[in-house]
């Protein structure tokens, strides 16, 4: 089976998807509000040009390779690192070395350093001493359909232990800007569910802001209410859940029939095997797309979010900023 | 769980699909509560806000309503209204499909007829008119009403 890059000229998202311009006006009222946010080292443009909003209260999926930039963005909005351009709000201020606002975060994720002699027990003894909407019950609760150690010091959990107590000091913290850093990671199916259950269960019952960044797309796409998509170190999609379902559909068939019905489309990706193809196209399919495929023995169907950003991550592409700025595009 | 179910279609409308095959198969009968919000989103794995927008579709559609500080509820009526739009779209989404299959096929116009027959007195099937009354056809005594009892809220459960 092979998989070809299809040779398309740079790729033109509908205006639903688009990312806000950088010179679009902040938004007050926005969790977080971000405007031509760049990060270098050196020569090294980790992040550039990103600008989006996100909503108090939404579940935010920030998705993309990795590598592309999706920590470095996370440690930006919470005020870890700073920006080497571009402005940024949380909750209406900047939020580095903010106190006011860095009360009001909770970074989580699995490789985080804890004091050596630090067990268990001791972080959920010191985590509400720095964050004021600490649930100790709903720690405790946690920690049992976690199974973890209270006792055992941190240094010696393993990973998937080590993400449960990220996932403990996240969700107890109840920090109205939580932030999920690849929360999964060494987490089994069965330890996984657990923690989309009580994710889900919690956000209903204490609404917040969450971003949280994924590999395992295809469990947790239903929670998103908004999708960001980062690809080297540029935001190339920022949609709402329903609108970046409708970006892609695919065709499958004959390969002459699938090339015949999408050369006037967008094409992401294209896969062959002998006679078959199946092309995941950029756009809905119309009237038109569905008599070709009915005439053609063709069959129309949708593309999973992880398909898609695979598919996105495949095709030769540039935002629509670089376009503007005659930059050619980045693959 | 997806943002769109098998069929591409967006979850918040798969939801209203899921809580109108429970009006019409009575899992939900009309003037009781159906599960909250929330309770959907848990269930289904989804965001309370894609699984809000299913339910208002259905309140927009007048087939569910909220009694404040309660939950929601199926209208009156409901059942007999889904009925009666799936009734007319039977046409639509069963027939017209099956006759171009039939078509592709190189079937004629008599041999489809013939199958339809033979298929629809072999399953013991009778025709629900709009009022969810079986109605008789040509005098015979109506077979059991052959509404096949979707699982409902099983269903989605096991979607995942």
């Amino acid at each position: 089976m092979s998989t070809a890059p299809t040779a398309t000229p740079v790729l033109e998202f509908p205006p639903t998807v688009r990312p806000l311009s950088a010179d679009a006006p902040m938004s007050p009222d926005a969790a977080v509000s971000v405007r031509g946010l760049a990060r270098r080292y050196g020569e090294v443009r980790a992040l550039q040009d990103v600008s989006f909003d996100i909503a108090p209260n939404t579940i935010c999926g920030l998705l993309g390779a990795n590598g592309a930039g999706k920590t470095t963005l996370m440690s930006l909005i919470s005020g870890q690192d700073r920006p080497s351009a571009g402005t940024l709000q949380v909750f209406g201020r900047e939020p580095f070395d903010d106190a006011a606002v860095l009360t009001q975060l909770c970074f989580a994720r699995e490789n985080q350093a804890y004091p050596d002699t630090f067990a268990v027990r001791h972080v959920l003894t010191t985590c509400p001493l720095f964050l004021p909407h600490w649930d100790a019950d709903f720690a405790d609760e946690l920690v049992e359909t976690f199974r973890l150690p209270l006792n055992h010091k941190i240094r010696k959990l393993s990973r998937g232990q080590l993400s449960a107590v990220a996932i403990v000091a996240g969700l107890a913290s109840r920090a109205p800007l939580t932030f999920l850093d690849e929360p999964y990671l060494g987490l089994d199916p069965t330890a996984r569910r657990r923690f989309y259950d009580a994710l889900l269960r919690d956000y209903a019952e204490h609404p917040r802001t969450i971003l949280m960044s994924t590999h395992l797309i295809g469990e947790v796409e239903g929670f998103f209410e908004q999708v960001l998509v980062i690809d080297d170190g540029r935001l190339l999609v920022d949609a709402s859940a329903e609108d970046i379902a409708e970006l892609a559909f695919t065709v499958s068939g004959p390969a002459k029939a699938v090339e015949a019905a999408t050369g006037d489309r967008q094409v992401l990706e294209t896969h062959r095997i002998g006679g078959l193809a199946s092309a995941v196209v950029l756009g809905t399919p119309d009237a038109a797309m569905h008599r070709r495929a009915a005439e053609s023995g063709l069959e129309i169907g949708p593309v999973g979010l992880q398909d898609l950003i695979a598919a996105l991550g495949a095709a030769p592409h540039g935002s629509a900023e670089a376009r503007a700025h005659g930059q050619e595009a980045t693959r | 769980m997806a943002s769109t179910d098998p069929h591409g279609q967006p979850l918040f409308r798969t939801l209203a699909q899921t809580i109108e095959r429970g009006i019409v198969d009575g899992s939900y009968p009309e003037e009781t509560q159906i599960p909250s919000t929330n309770e959907f989103a848990l269930h289904l794995r989804i965001n309370p806000a894609t699984a809000n927008k299913g339910i208002n579709l259905l309140v927009d559609a007048g087939l569910l309503y909220k009694r404040r500080g309660i939950g929601m509820f199926v209208a009156e009526g409901a059942r007999g209204r889904l009925l009666a739009q799936r009734t007319e779209r039977f046409a639509e989404d069963y027939v017209d499909p099956m006759v171009a299959e039939g078509q592709r096929l190189g079937l004629q116009r008599e041999d489809i007829v013939e199958l339809v027959s033979e298929r629809a007195v072999s399953a013991g099937g009778a025709v629900i008119d709009a009022a969810g009354e079986p109605a008789s056809t040509d005098g015979r005594q109506p077979a059991e009403a052959s509404v096949r009892r979707s699982p409902g809220a099983a269903e989605a459960g096991g979607r995942r």
